[in-house]
């Protein structure tokens, strides 16, 4: 659309569509896509948080694991109704154990307990209280200190307009595949327009991706009127029919209400704890419904053969041939989790699962085996669910998303795309301060909106990075057994982003980001020095160990410290640059060059 | 404004426009109206969409499931393609009718959809 309403063409009017909903919800979306994309290594963040778990180092095979973390259970939770162990993986060094005591409700969270083992001994380690990787990952689509459904909807809308921002963007730039073979370094705003494109092209199949997915992850908060309607009011009965799942009874109209707090409830749990592995995201409330049925199954079972079975069964002895069984039917797969229904009661089974998936459709399903605990014998395979078409879009995209199953190599892609956008999102807010130069230089001075604009881009852009490296910091320098520690990370977070702030508010431009990007590389480039100092596994001790989790935090931390010493570098030349006259009063680059 | 966005024509179509005051203000209620058309005509459209597929994606033989699923993953590129719609479009009526109409057929179809299937099933 035009000012003075002359007819424009579709190109025209998509370029200001793009810089306006651009600028509006610009902030925003980087800080999503910044928290987003570190949540890519998410049980690795969680691992290294919590240093006390990085003694554990796995035993030579899955078995002994399994033996010794059953040992544990037995003296942790010997009156348990179900033992989960999720063993150790590629992410996790130790066994992450939950149970349901006799007596608990079966399904929800309530009445689950966690315990982290670990792998060689099978004792249980107490680790610090922190939120971990969990906080930037809620972060990441709930913010924080908001009521859940009102934050949903603020990202769910910034990621619409991201969403309508790219559609437009790729109308904007019928040339996209040319402009990306053009890159005009030392250009000024040419430059910056041109990274800008060559980061949105370079990962747009991952930017359509990963915005329509994430709409997607959100629908139940954002487009809840088809389940509505269809559902009469009860989208309870949806979610649950999308977990294959029938709808618990009496959950009929109330349903509509309680929906939202209990699946969302169910998936966060999962999310809070650390060391979770993929498949627990989302399938949570799937696996549990599992459980709840097979154990149904198998009290009539039990109830059966009383008086013969042995009540008490030596799972640790039990436990070999089983695995070695599931590694038969499995040969690419490790068994990824133990659950125990009825430990040391008549019926008592063993379910293998595998670890990963051939399979995205499936909603982080994989394949499972149950035995009978007494006899060894597989009572049941059963099959992979087989979702209908819409179902496995739906499960595709969100799986996606989540980079569920994941090898290192595709999540280091996943991360190295997610970069790719937050430095899209960084270049386009740039951007809308360079192409307003040629005003400030015709005004002579620099109003007050563009400052605030350019002061309000160096916190979010630099400052966020800054506010992360102290979480880590912070979370390795207040003491251990500090009350409230876990909040006091976080608070040390946002204080420090609101430090970065007022320092950009009182620094020029250049200054600002010249002193935070350097603040950020030193910080984030000397975590793997921290992490030994304070506890945890240095990478030497991970690489020997083969702890790659711990391994991927140190490479990721340091791939984002070159980041920004790239960065820092390109504006110290800029400085040498803009020191000669001429190219100084040409104001060629914001952060090259304070203006007025 | 920004027309030159992502572009170094040789032959410029577009020249920024000359402001004045006047016609800025007026420029400035349009962008706000258009904005309003995108933001809620845009979600009314798909949210009537949503509930609309969702009952006679039924009918032509899918699962209640699996029609909830499909008309809400679309509704989201409805809601995509109508913020284009309102922002391309040559006069602010056009922009308005281009959502509304649309979205009082859905809002109708769903209307007689739940009168004819919720029962049911």
């Amino acid at each position: 659309m035009r000012i003075d309403g002359k007819p424009e063409g579709i190109r025209q009017s998509m370029s200001w569509l793009h810089t306006w909903t651009g600028i509006a919800l610009g902030w925003l979306l980087y800080a999503v896509f910044f928290t987003g994309t570190l949540s890519y290594f998410l049980d690795e963040i969680n691992l290294w948080m919590k240093p006390e778990l990085h003694a554990s180092v796995s035993a030579a095979s899955n078995a002994q694991t399994a033996q010794v973390a059953l040992a544990g259970m037995q003296k942790l939770a010997p009156n348990a109704n179900v033992w989960t162990l999720e063993l150790p993986n590629e992410r996790q060094n130790t066994v992450a154990a939950s149970w349901r005591d006799k007596g608990q409700p079966m399904t929800g969270r309530a009445g689950v307990k966690r315990a982290e083992l670990d792998a060689a001994t099978g004792e249980q380690i107490k680790p610090r209280e922190t939120r971990g990787g969990q906080f930037l990952y809620r972060f990441h689509f709930e913010l924080h200190s908001m009521p859940r459904n009102l934050a949903r909807w603020i990202v769910g809308i910034a990621t619409m307009f991201m969403f309508v921002a790219i559609i437009s963007g790729v109308i904007t730039h019928k040339k996209i595949f040319t402009d990306f073979f053009t890159f005009r370094p030392k250009k000024g705003q040419r430059s910056w327009l041109d990274a800008h494109n060559a980061t949105a092209v370079l990962a747009l199949p991952f930017h359509v991706m990963i915005t329509f997915s994430g709409l997607l992850l959100l629908m139940g908060t954002l487009m809840p009127w088809g389940a509505d309607v269809a559902y009469d009011g009860n989208t309870q009965a949806y979610n649950m029919a999308r977990r294959g799942l029938a709808p618990p009874p009496g959950a009929q109209q109330q349903g509509a209400q309680r929906e939202g707090s209990q699946r969302e409830g169910a998936r966060g749990d999962s999310m809070q704890r650390g060391g979770a592995t993929e498949g627990a995201r989302e399938g949570r409330g799937n696996r549990e419904g599992r459980e709840g049925r097979g154990r149904e199954g198998g009290e009539g079972r039990g109830g059966q053969r009383d008086g013969a079975a042995l009540t008490q069964v030596d799972l640790s002895a039990a436990i070999g041939p089983m695995l070695a069984q599931a590694r038969a039917e499995w040969p690419q797969r490790e068994v990824g989790r133990i659950v125990v229904n009825r430990p040391n009661q008549p019926g008592a089974t063993v379910e293998l699962r595998a670890h990963g998936s051939d399979s995205l459709t499936t909603r982080g399903a994989s394949e499972r085996i149950v035995f009978d605990a007494a006899t060894g014998k597989v009572e049941e395979r059963p099959p992979l669910p087989e979702p209908s078409a819409a179902s496995a879009v739906n499960n595709v995209f969100a799986a996606t998303h989540m980079g569920r199953f994941a090898g290192p190599a595709l999540r280091w892609l996943l991360f190295l795309s997610g970069v790719a956008g937050t430095a899209m999102i960084a270049t386009g807010l740039v951007l809308w301060v360079v192409k307003r130069l040629p005003e400030r230089r015709k005004l002579g001075r620099t109003p007050f909106g563009h400052r605030l604009v350019e002061s309000t881009n160096i916190a979010v852009i630099t400052g966020l990075a800054l506010a992360t490296a102290a979480y880590f910091w912070l979370n390795r320098l207040l003491p251990a057994d500090l009350a409230g520690r876990a909040d006091w990370e976080i608070n040390g977070f946002f204080l420090v982003w609101l430090a970065t702030l007022v320092h950009a508010a009182v620094r020029t431009p250049r200054a600002a980001w010249l002193e935070q990007c350097v603040a950020v590389t030193v910080l984030f480039a000397l975590l793997p020095l921290l992490n030994p100092l304070t506890g945890g596994n240095g990478l030497f001790a991970s690489i020997a160990h083969g702890q790659s989790g711990l391994v991927g935090f140190d490479l990721a931390m340091l791939a984002i410290a070159a980041l920004f010493a790239v960065i820092a570098r390109h504006i110290v030349r800029k400085g040498q640059v803009g020191a000669k006259p001429g190219r100084a009063a040409a104001g060629i680059d914001p952060i090259g060059k304070a203006l007025p | 404004m920004d027309s030159t966005l992502g572009q170094a024509a040789p032959a410029p179509v577009f020249k920024p426009p000359v402001l004045k005051p006047v016609s800025l203000a007026r420029y400035r209620r349009a962008v706000a109206a258009r904005s309003v058309a995108a933001i809620f005509g845009g979600y009314l459209l798909a949210a009537t969409f949503a509930a609309c597929m969702s009952l006679w994606l039924q009918d032509a033989g899918m699962t209640r499931m699996d029609a909830v699923t499909t008309a809400t993953i679309v509704s989201f590129i409805v809601h995509a393609c109508a913020a284009i719609w309102v922002f391309a479009t040559a006069s602010m009526w056009r922009a308005w009718a281009g959502v509304l109409l649309p979205a009082a057929l859905f809002a109708l179809g769903a209307w007689i959809g739940a009168r004819s299937f919720v029962g049911a099933a």
